[in-house]
């Protein structure tokens, strides 16, 4: 989950590195009292998560307290890339002499964080890796040793920074490989950090990003910043049907029958597992069908979530039928997916064979499952039919393209 | 022969006495010639057992009570006390560890991957399905009911590798069904970080005679997929791979997690197109439908043998 500037700038700030004596408001009049006591020029910096500000216009420098106010009152109604503003943060505008850049992420393949430290800041790491690679340095770093100093210190010197401001950014780079263990963080960055006339370093600009599996043991640190526990932050917010799939699925904790996300087809579908739901996705699409919406079942869930999925899917406008299709299962078993969907359609008055366009899913308690369906005129298929064979009998059933 | 796991294999199920760990023991133990399952651990119940398999308090007890080394663990605890569990293995002298448990932080799995490598065991998963032989053993709840697992794995000269367990089996179905058996399949998980990739994989595969082939099932999110095409192009792997990538849909969605943790487009090179580029580049045949994989691997191997 990203945190906005105002938030990230917390958590750098808690972690005892420098930063602006900046203030965040959602209020335009309250900018210029912060403007006022801030005394000096000021930057006010929209708070949104999507990138692109400065371009956007959502970036803008005042002189004085009237124009930090009247800029604050501009940014708050500017929409940026679909996104309203959380706020505006008024920034003093900082004598900076250089920009640097640190920052930490996952490695995925050594399976370890890596330090990333530029003396050119301010603008995309990827950037300068790409045309001044040696100003770049990288440092993977123990999980389970103690971090230390001179870890930092060598991702710094690497990029060739020496003298007062090698020893001034070693402490700074430390701490925030720290806080990115600690807050289990996928992304921790200070973007610019700026280096003062006077030698000393601040953080003008952060990003961090918390993995939402660890969201439960940071319960402080979100209650701290004001993150409530419905927040998730998607790329894009969730949509009413995507939450009815939520409800849907935490009606009780057996399986899963959920992770819905909503298209604009025809064809509704109540597919899975996970690598399932991707197969099937793709293969309708592939077949010139309109899908409705994605979702995922799995881990055997009850008779009534499934049949809360199916009716959701069912009922969202503009669906014509369900396709029902699962690759082989081995946990979650056929007859009772098959009861699910069938009590759906019954429920809200369909006829199941109708409704159904396809059913398939084969593997554990299939011949149960199979005799309902043939009982209720069900369409169905087992293995030796494949996912993609199946997509492309719905597509042509719903009468959308097929190849 | 196989890779990871044999007939002799022994192993415990730490988290034993969970409903799904109760069904994967009763499966492992029906399933190929009946798996060595040594042992159970849950906190507190030593004394107990479940169908047939002692339980235990800790591994330790577990060990001394099999009067030898244990080979190997899964791992079916919730995922806050995951790690302890898999350094209590760990440090127990375990040394193949299949986790199981979902949603796991991945500073968790991280550790537990740097203990491993430092003690010389090796971790499938998490969020996985475990290893199978076909026929002969299996370690987790793979192909699920031993009657259902016989019915979708064959004997035979396919290594299969996959991000999602339940499209293991589809594709080892659907492999069966061609006539080409499997020689091991391994579900590896489907989050950001992970015990063992394709690439940590392949010297295995590489090592055992019976297998002549791979197919591996992939998805967008990560740099795995670089990896294996770095480790195919250095090594000059003797064994075709024929993948299969689901997900296509996703490129147009950067941002959004669709079906499991580790898969979401975060930058250009984790795209499912720009994978099958770089998979496409080191020789790897990237398949389009699932049943076209066996006639495309049997091609691969029949011109492997013939150069």
């Amino acid at each position: 989950m990203r945190f906005f500037e105002y938030e990230a700038r917390e958590v750098v700030k808690r972690a005892g590195i420098p930063v602006t004596d900046y203030g965040f408001t959602t209020d335009a009049a309250e900018a210029r009292e912060i403007a006022q006591r801030i005394d000096g020029p000021t930057v006010i910096k929209s708070q949104v998560l999507s990138g692109g500000r400065m371009k956007a216009g959502g970036v803008k420098f005042a002189d004085t307290p009237e124009e930090a106010e009247s800029h604050a009152r501009e940014i708050l109604q500017l929409e940026i890339a679909g996104h309203m503003p959380r706020g505006v943060l008024v920034d003093p505008k900082a004598e900076v002499e250089q920009e640097y850049y640190a920052g930490v992420v996952w490695d995925g393949i050594r399976k370890q964080p890596v330090m990333i430290f530029s003396p050119v800041g301010g603008i995309d790491i990827e950037q300068v890796a790409e045309e001044q690679p040696e100003k770049v340095g990288r440092r993977h770093f123990s999980n389970i040793l103690p971090l230390s100093d001179f870890e930092a210190k060598e991702v710094i010197a690497a990029t060739g920074v020496t003298g007062s401001a090698l020893n001034k950014l070693v402490p700074i780079v430390k701490r925030l490989a720290q806080l990115f263990v600690e807050n289990d963080m996928v992304l921790a960055e200070i973007n610019p950090l700026g280096r003062l006339a006077d030698g000393s370093f601040v953080a003008l600009d952060a990003h961090m990003d918390i993995e939402n599996e660890a969201r439960g043991r940071h319960k402080k640190l979100l209650a701290d910043l004001g993150v409530g526990d419905e927040e998730t932050r998607q790329a894009r917010e969730a949509t009413p049907f995507e939450l009815a799939g939520e409800e849907v699925d935490s009606q009780d904790h057996r399986g899963v029958a959920g992770n819905v996300t909503e298209f604009d087809g025809n064809l509704g579908l109540v597919i899975g597992a996970g690598g399932g739901s991707l197969t099937l996705f793709d293969a309708v699409r592939a077949h010139g069908g309109k899908p409705a919406n994605y979702c995922e079942i799995g881990g055997n869930p009850s008779v009534s979530k499934t049949c809360g999925l199916a009716k959701l899917v069912l009922q969202k406008p503009g669906v014509e039928q369900i396709a029902v299709m699962m690759s082989i299962v081995s946990n979650t078993r056929v007859d009772i997916v098959a009861r699910g969907v069938i009590k759906a359609c019954l429920e809200l008055g369909h006829d199941p064979g109708e409704k159904i366009a396809i059913f398939r899913i084969p593997g554990a308690w299939e011949e149960e499952g199979f005799k309902i369906l043939e009982k209720y005129g069900v369409d169905y298929a087992d293995r030796s039919v494949s996912l993609n064979e199946a997509a492309r009998r719905a597509v042509e059933k719903i009468g959308g393209a097929s190849a | 022969m196989s890779i990871l796991i044999d007939s002799d294999t022994t192993f415990i199920v730490q988290g034993i006495t969970g409903r799904e760990a109760v069904n994967l023991t009763r499966e492992c133990l029906d399933y190929g010639t009946g798996a060595k399952v040594v042992g159970g651990v849950t906190p507190g119940r030593l004394g107990r057992d479940v169908h047939g398999v002692p339980v235990f308090d800790t591994v330790a007890q577990a060990v001394a009570h099999h009067r030898a080394p244990i080979d190997g663990s899964v791992v079916t605890v919730p995922p806050a006390f995951t790690k302890d569990a898999v350094f209590e293995a760990i440090e127990n002298g375990v040394k193949l560890i299949v986790i199981v448990t979902e949603r796991i932080p991945r500073r968790d799995v991280a550790e537990m991957v740097e203990l491993a490598t430092l003690r010389g065991a090796r971790i499938i998963g998490p969020n996985c399905l475990g290893i199978i032989v076909p026929d002969v053993i299996k370690m987790g709840g793979i192909g699920g009911p031993a009657k259902n697992a016989a019915q979708a794995y064959t004997p035979g000269p396919i290594g299969v590798i996959s991000r999602s367990g339940g499209m293991t089996t589809e594709m080892s179905s659907t492999l069966s069904a061609a006539g080409l058996g499997q020689s091991t399949a391994v579900s590896i998980g489907g989050d950001a970080i992970i015990g063992s990739s394709y690439a940590e994989l392949m010297p295995l595969f590489e090592a055992d005679e019976q297998t002549q082939g791979i197919v591996i099932y992939t998805e967008p999110g990560g740099r795995m997929e670089a990896e294996l095409a770095r480790w195919v192009t250095e090594k000059d792997s003797r064994l075709p791979i024929v993948a299969f990538m689901a997900g296509r849909f996703m490129d147009e969605m950067p941002g959004m997690s669709f079906g499991h943790a580790g898969t979401i487009v975060e930058g250009k090179e984790d795209t499912a197109s720009e994978k099958i580029a770089r998979l496409a580049q080191a020789g790897i045949t990237v398949a389009e439908r699932i049943e076209d994989i066996p006639e495309m691997i049997r091609a691969k191997i029949a011109e492997r043998s013939a150069a």
